[in-house]
């Protein structure tokens, strides 16, 4: 009988009590993703993950004693082959090129500009995290979280070995599924009411296939020259809308869509949580890495905004500055938040094509953003 | 705390990131632009 509970009996709990700590976050994460359907495929996994890698001795997780690894765990395992080497995010990249249509952008490539307005918050987080004490790499990756994608903040903070990669992608993805409450208050504070009754009429202009299968491509070559360390990330992403637009392999795009980019977001979210061992989890820079993700999420949606307006300054057919919210690559929560607002203040407009394009754009520029943050952190 | 030094350091990183941003982004915009005036719908429908 003893032997039955001598894993419980044998932890010692005046040091080890944060684990149930762990449990609940854990419980947290599984309610907001099924009660709340909040991210739902990457928070229940993770949240699951937390309460399965702060067990006493488990075995989900590698064991170490006295510095040595008496076992070696499933977890850690699937961390070293799939996010220790970047390779989860960047196949899970190949399924999310292969849902995107490029279309309204192509229609329409001026709201690309808020695509790279729209990261501001990415980089005035990174001088924000430096300020508060954290090493620049450290910076680094919590600023990404502001670039509204979770595959590029797992990348990048893989990258540069962050000690809090947990920590920042609870943070990602957490705020990507509370898009809907914090944009709206951000917009609400950035504009007047007349500016968010600014009708923008959509006028669709045909893009040919040529065009569409040439874009991936050029845009691979030119983000390779222009930062290098960005050209996985953007590589595996065009590649994956290279398939869906080319016309002749509408099999591999369906795999991509959906078997590729559901099996890996499977293991992405229970791998993550190797990262979530209370050791390294419970700790005061992990509240910190929310506020400032937070921080980057708001400046990010401000940054938007508040550069359509000083654009408004110079241009005869006025922008909705709403728009420029939608720069963030939270597709398509984002540019629906746009929408349903422009509606809510003007039933008769239809800023949802306008936005999708300002959408688009902003996953193509937080992938640039995060490119352009490897290349100019130097560790 | 707070650390000034790291601030300050950090601000070229900002500036280079967000005019880098924008360069690249404004060649993409000059490409699209590009490929819509070469590939309008009507040289498409003879190529196929």
């Amino acid at each position: 009988m003893a032997q039955l509970f001598s894993n419980l009996l044998d932890v010692d709990w005046s040091t080890e009590w944060p684990m149930i700590i762990m449990w609940i976050i854990g419980g947290v994460l599984i309610y907001l993703a099924i009660k709340k359907e909040m991210e739902p495929t990457l928070l229940l996994p993770m949240g699951f993950g937390a309460i399965l890698v702060n067990l006493p001795n488990s075995g989900a997780v590698s064991q170490v004693v006295d510095g040595i690894v008496e076992e070696v765990g499933p977890i850690d395992v699937l961390f070293n082959a799939g996010i220790a080497n970047e390779l989860f995010p960047l196949l899970l990249f190949i399924g999310i090129g292969a849902m995107i249509d490029f279309g309204p952008l192509l229609a329409n490539p001026k709201m690309m500009l808020f695509g790279a307005a729209a990261q501001f918050g990415i980089f005035l987080t990174l001088s924000l995290a430096s300020f508060l004490g954290f090493e620049l790499k450290d910076a680094a990756s919590i600023a990404i979280i502001g670039a509204a994608d979770g595959p590029t903040s797992i990348f990048v903070s893989q990258y540069f070995e962050s000690n809090y990669v947990g920590a920042i992608i609870v943070a990602a993805y957490s705020y990507m599924a509370l898009v809907p409450i914090i944009q709206p208050t951000v917009i609400k504070i950035c504009t007047t009411k007349n500016e968010r009754l600014i009708r923008m009429p959509y006028k669709p202009k045909s893009v040919t296939k040529a065009t569409k299968i040439l874009f991936p491509i050029i845009i691979t070559v030119v983000a390779g020259i222009f930062a290098p360390k960005s050209v996985a990330l953007v590589g595996f992403l065009m590649f994956g809308n290279l398939i869906r637009e080319c016309g002749v392999l509408d099999r591999l795009s369906e795999s991509a869509q959906h078997e590729l980019a559901n099996l890996i977001t499977i293991l992405l979210g229970l791998t993550v949580s190797t990262k979530m061992q209370w050791e390294s989890f419970l700790n005061w820079q992990t509240i910190m890495i929310m506020l400032l993700g937070l921080v980057a999420f708001i400046f990010d949606t401000a940054g938007g905004v508040l550069f359509a307006k000083l654009l408004n300054l110079f241009l005869k057919e006025k922008v909705n500055p709403m728009i420029g919210a939608a720069g963030i690559s939270a597709f398509p929560m984002s540019s629906r938040v746009v929408h349903k607002m422009g509606l809510e203040e003007d039933p008769q407009n239809f800023l949802l094509m306008h936005a999708a394009a300002a959408n688009v754009s902003g996953q193509i520029a937080s992938v640039i953003a995060g490119g352009l943050i490897l290349t100019l952190v130097q560790v | 705390m707070f650390d000034f030094k790291a601030l300050l350091d950090s601000l070229p990183i900002m500036g280079l990131g967000m005019l880098g941003i924008f360069i690249v982004i404004g060649i993409i915009m000059g490409i699209i632009w590009i490929l819509g005036k070469v590939f309008t719908e009507k040289k498409d429908n003879k190529n196929q």
